[in-house]
C-alpha cells in the first residue's frame, strides 16, 4: 500500500529533469550561436549560487505544500534571518555558531507560530502565513532602513564564496538539506504521515495520524530552511539585508519551483528531488538569458509563461492518466 | 468588542450564519466608535464621503476578488493588472483629452481579456489558479516595464483623472459626493443583484462543490471563467479611479491583490469557495481602509502598519474559524 502511494511521487520526478536537460541543451546551442559559452566556470558557479539560495527555501516549501499547506512568510523570514545572523556575528568569527543557532531558533519560532495558526486556530494557510509575514514586515520596516550588521569574514569565506571545483559550498549545503528531506519523506514515519495528511486529512486522522503535530513540524522545518537561506544570503552579501527576501520574490518563486518540480499544490503528491529540478530549471533559464543579455523585464515575462506552461503540461498528463 | 471574545460569544449571540456579514459589521462598528472618539470630525458627512470615495478602488477590487474566490479560485494578478492599466492609460492618452473615452473602453476590454485568459488557462488547461495568476502577475509586471523602458511615459488627461478626484459639489446634507463614490454605489448594487440572479447562485454552487454543479448541468468552466472576467473588469475600474486619484506610477497597484484577498476573507468569505456574501467582501475592504485611517489618527508609524494589519487579520480570522468549528 505504501509502495503504491509513493509511486506517483517517483514517477513525477523525471519530467522536470527532461525539461531541464532540454532547456540546457537548447540554451547551450543558442548561446553558442550567439558567440558565448554557457558552461564556463563563472556562469556555472553563478547558476549554482542562484539555485542554492532559492533551493533551500523551496525544499522547505515542498514539505508544507506536500502536507496541503503553504508558506507565504518565507520571504520575510529570510530577510529577518540575514539580520539576526549579521547582527549577532557583528564581524567576529567567534560568534558564528551562536548566530547560526539563534537564526534557527528564531525561524523555528516563526514556523511554530505558522503551524499553530494553521492547525489549532484553523486559519487558512494562505491567510495565516500572509498575516505572519505582515507582522514580520512591520518589524523589519520599522527597525531597519538599510543593511545592518556584519557577517563574520570566515563564514563569508566558507559559505559565501568557497567552492569545490565549480560547485559552491552553498550548493553542497542544498544537496545535504535535500538529501535529509528526501530521507525524512521516504524513509521515516513523519514523511509518510505528512504525505497522508496532504492527500486526505480526514482519512489520515482516522488512521491514527496526529495531523496537527505533523503539520506543525512541517511548518517549523520549512521556516528553518528559510532561515538557512537567510544565513547563506547574509554570508553572500556580507551583512543583513531587510528587503532581500521580498525583492528576490522568494515566497512566490519557491512555490513556483515546487509546483514546476511536480508537487501538487493541493498536497499529498510530489517530492524534494523534483523541487531541486524546478529550482535548477528556473536558475538555468536565468543563466541563459543573462548570457544572451536579454532585458531583465523580458526575462520576467518569459518566466511567467514558463511557470504556467510547465504546470499546464503536468495537468495535461494527469488528465490523460485519469482518462 | 464582542468579536474579540471567542469563547463566550456563541452562547450570547443567536446563531450567526457561517459566511454572514454580522461579524464584519461588528468589527466595522467598533472601528467607527474608536475613530469617533479620537477624531469626531471624521464622521462628518463631508469627510466620510471623501473617505468612501478614496476607498472605492479597493472595495471594487474586493468585490471582483469575491467572485473568483467564491467560485473556488484565486486571483493574484489584480495588483499587477491595476499597475499595467494605469501605465498603459498614461502612455496612450499622452495628456490628450480627446483620447479619454476610447482609452477607458480599451482598459475595460484589456481587463476583461486578462480575466478571460486567466479563466481559460485555469479551467481548460487545469492549471491551479494560484499558479496561473502568479504567472500572469510576473508577465504583466515584466511586460509593462518592458513596454515603457523602465519609467512611466505620457500622462493622464484631466478628463480621465476627474473620475478619481472630482466630485459633485454642494449636494444637500452630504456636501461633496465624489464621482468615485457614485461609481462604487452603482457597481456595488449591480454586484449584489448579480449575486441574487441565477448566475450568482450558480457561482456559489460551483465553489461549494464543482462536481455536484457539473452533474446538475452547470458548465463549471464557463462560470469560473466569467468570474475571472469580472475580477479583471473590477481591476480596470479600480485602475481608472486610482490613476485619477493618485497619478501614474509603477507602484500604483503593488500589493493590492493581497489587500483584496484579505478584505474578502475578513468579510467572512471562505477561501476555497462556496460560502460568503459579496456585501461582506466589500465591507471587509471598507474595514481594512478604516483600520488604516484609524492608525493614522493614532499616530502609528507607517512602518508598523503592516504589523498591526497582520495582527488584526490573524485575530479576526482565527476567532471566526474557531467559532464556526466549535458549533
Amino acid at each position: 500500500m505504501s509502495a503504491l502511494s509513493l509511486l506517483p511521487a517517483r514517477r513525477s520526478v523525471p519530467g522536470v529533469f527532461v525539461a531541464l536537460t532540454l532547456t540546457l541543451t537548447i540554451g547551450w546551442l543558442v548561446v553558442l550561436l550567439d558567440g558565448g559559452q554557457l558552461f564556463n566556470q563563472s556562469t556555472t558557479v553563478s547558476l549554482l549560487h542562484v539555485a542554492a539560495g532559492l533551493g533551500l527555501v523551496a525544499v522547505g516549501q515542498t514539505l508544507v505544500i506536500l502536507g496541503g499547506s503553504l508558506d507565504l512568510s518565507v520571504a520575510y523570514v529570510i530577510s529577518l534571518s540575514t539580520l539576526v545572523a549579521a547582527e549577532t556575528m557583528n564581524g567576529s568569527d567567534g560568534a558564528v555558531l551562536p548566530a547560526i543557532g539563534l537564526v534557527l531558533v528564531v525561524s523555528a519560532g516563526v514556523g511554530l507560530l505558522n503551524g499553530l495558526l494553521v492547525t489549532r486556530f484553523r486559519v487558512n494557510a494562505f491567510i495565516a502565513t500572509l498575516g505572519v509575514g505582515l507582522l514580520l514586515k512591520g518589524y523589519l520596516d520599522n527597525g531597519y532602513d538599510g543593511p545592518a550588521g556584519t557577517t563574520a569574514p570566515s563564514l563569508v569565506q566558507a559559505l559565501g564564496y568557497q567552492r569545490v571545483g565549480p560547485v559552491p559550498v552553498s550548493f553542497l549545503l542544498l544537496i545535504a538539506v535535500t538529501a535529509a528531506a528526501w530521507f525524512a519523506l521516504s524513509r521515516t514515519r513523519f514523511g509518510h504521515h505528512l504525505v497522508a495528511v496532504g492527500g486526505d486529512p480526514e482519512v489520515a486522522r482516522l488512521s491514527g495520524v496526529r495531523n496537527d503535530r505533523v503539520l506543525v513540524t512541517a511548518h517549523v522545518l520549512c521556516s528553518m530552511c528559510a532561515g538557512l537561506a537567510g544565513i547563506y544570503l547574509a554570508s553572500r552579501l556580507g551583512s543583513g539585508a531587510p528587503r532581500v527576501g521580498t525583492e528576490g520574490l522568494y515566497d512566490l518563486e519557491s512555490i513556483a519551483a515546487v509546483v514546476i518540480g511536480g508537487t501538487a499544490l493541493a498536497g499529498g503528491r510530489g517530492g524534494v528531488i523534483g523541487t531541486v529540478g524546478g529550482v535548477l530549471l528556473l536558475a538555468s533559464i536565468d543563466a541563459i538569458f543573462n548570457q544572451l543579455e536579454v532585458d531583465a523585464f523580458f526575462k520576467q515575462v518569459i518566466r511567467g509563461v514558463i511557470i504556467i506552461a510547465a504546470v499546464a503540461v503536468y495537468a495535461r498528463r494527469a488528465m490523460r492518466k485519469a482518462a | 468588542m464582542q468579536t474579540v471574545q471567542p469563547r463566550s460569544l456563541p452562547l450570547r449571540l443567536p446563531r450567526v450564519r457561517p459566511g454572514g456579514v454580522l461579524p464584519i459589521l461588528a468589527i466595522l462598528a467598533v472601528l467607527l466608535v474608536l475613530v469617533g472618539i479620537r477624531q469626531p470630525d471624521f464622521l462628518a458627512p463631508q469627510s466620510l464621503m471623501s473617505f468612501l470615495g478614496r476607498s472605492a478602488p479597493i472595495i471594487l477590487l474586493a468585490a471582483g476578488q469575491y467572485f473568483v474566490i467564491v467560485s473556488g479560485e484565486f486571483d493574484l494578478s489584480v495588483g499587477s493588472l491595476v499597475t499595467a492599466q494605469v501605465v498603459v492609460a498614461a502612455r496612450l492618452i499622452d495628456s490628450d483629452p480627446a483620447r479619454t473615452w476610447p482609452v477607458v473602453l480599451l482598459l475595460l476590454a484589456f481587463g476583461a481579456l486578462v480575466g478571460l485568459v486567466n479563466g481559460l488557462i485555469t479551467t481548460r488547461l487545469r492549471v491551479p489558479s494560484f499558479i496561473t495568476t502568479l504567472g500572469m502577475f510576473l508577465i504583466l509586471v515584466g511586460a509593462v516595464y518592458l513596454w515603457s523602458d523602465g519609467a512611466p511615459k505620457g500622462g493622464l488627461s484631466e478628463e480621465f483623472r476627474r473620475f478619481g478626484r472630482r466630485a459633485f459639489e454642494d449636494v444637500p446634507v452630504l456636501g461633496r459626493v465624489p464621482y468615485a463614490l457614485l461609481v462604487l454605489v452603482v457597481l456595488a448594487v449591480a454586484a449584489v443583484l448579480l449575486m441574487r440572479s441565477d448566475f450568482g447562485r450558480t457561482l456559489v454552487a460551483v465553489g461549494d462543490n464543482p462536481r455536484t454543479a457539473e452533474l446538475s448541468g452547470v458548465r463549471v468552466w464557463r462560470t469560473r471563467t466569467f468570474a475571472f472576467i469580472l475580477s479583471g473588469l473590477a481591476a480596470a475600474v479600480a485602475a481608472i479611479l486610482l490613476g485619477g486619484y493618485s497619478g501614474v506610477s509603477f507602484q500604483a497597484g503593488a500589493g493590492l491583490e493581497f489587500g483584496a484577498i484579505t478584505a474578502v476573507v475578513l468579510g467572512g468569505v471562505a477561501l476555497g469557495g462556496g460560502r460568503g456574501a459579496v456585501v461582506g467582501a466589500m465591507l471587509g475592504a471598507l474595514t481594512l481602509e478604516l483600520l488604516f485611517a484609524l492608525m493614522n489618527f493614532y499616530g502609528v508609524s507607517g512602518a508598523l502598519r503592516s504589523t498591526v494589519q497582520g495582527g488584526i487579520i490573524l485575530l479576526a480570522v482565527a476567532v471566526s474559524a474557531t467559532r464556526s468549528s466549535s458549533r
